[in-house]
């Protein structure tokens, strides 16, 4: 294909454009969410291969996972999977042609933060009881 | 609208770049999985964060705890595959690039998962 000459041109309006909303920072926060839970997979594997290996392999994963920044990564974690975890049960709603109504969006998506605000502080709650 | 396409096209039900069906459809079959999987593996989690290490092991000798968290982990790093195949196709476009990131992706997926499941079995059986 050959070059295009560059001239000025009006670009579509993008990102920047637009106010974020509930339904479009819900949105990349489903992406967003997926890949740091990822994240968490792979140390989670590590954690259980470590436990696999020996006593000390253990031990050094538990100081890593107990120290204030390994806390706040599984904090972050617990309410990266659930938020992943109910926004999907929202996509598989939407999958079914349900909740298409801009006021069901919106309510939905305001049900799917607290609910993985709540699932995040009982498993927290749990945690703290041993 | 008139339906262009033949009657094999459209019972094989795929689009022109024949492909997307079938993973979409994975990637739905395995997060209704995981929806009974995650919220067990968390909870679960939570309640032998502080565990010694013979606590852990003596958690995993249970034989449905260890087949219901395999069962969690494959759902889980086939999930991950999927998801995470689809946003380095969305914005790594660079041919060479997008190439190595996928297969480099699912090496490490692979890897970290069945580790982590070998990990689990030896635990279970050790």
């Amino acid at each position: 294909m050959a070059h295009a000459p560059e001239r000025s041109r009006p670009l579509s309006p993008h990102l920047q454009i637009y106010k974020p909303q509930i339904t479009s920072v819900l949105s990349i926060l489903h992406r967003i969410t997926g890949v740091i839970n990822m994240g968490g997979l792979l140390i989670l594997a590590a954690w259980l291969i470590a436990a696999s290996i020996s006593d000390n392999a253990y031990a050094q994963m538990q100081w890593l996972m107990g120290s204030l920044l390994g806390m706040a990564a599984l904090v972050v974690w617990s309410w990266t999977v659930f938020y992943h975890l109910c926004n999907g049960i929202r996509h598989l709603f939407w999958d079914m042609g349900k909740g298409f109504e801009i006021a069901q969006v919106t309510r939905s998506g305001q049900i799917v933060l607290l609910v993985s605000g709540l699932l995040t502080v009982i498993t927290w709650a749990i945690a703290a009881q041993g | 609208m008139r339906d262009y396409r033949t009657p094999t096209a459209r019972v094989k039900g795929l689009g022109s770049a024949h492909e997307g069906t079938g993973h979409w459809l994975s990637q739905r079959f395995s997060a209704v999985a995981l929806v009974p999987l995650t919220l067990w593996l968390m909870i679960s989690l939570a309640s032998h964060l502080g565990d010694t290490r013979a606590e852990i092991q003596q958690w995993l000798s249970n034989p449905l705890v260890a087949i219901v968290f395999t069962l969690g982990l494959i759902a889980a790093f086939y999930h991950a595959r999927l998801g995470i195949q689809v946003v380095i196709e969305d914005y790594i476009h660079d041919k060479a690039a997008k190439i190595v990131s996928l297969l480099g992706m699912q090496f490490m997926l692979l890897a970290f998962g069945v580790g982590a499941v070998f990990a689990v079995w030896k635990m279970a059986l050790g």
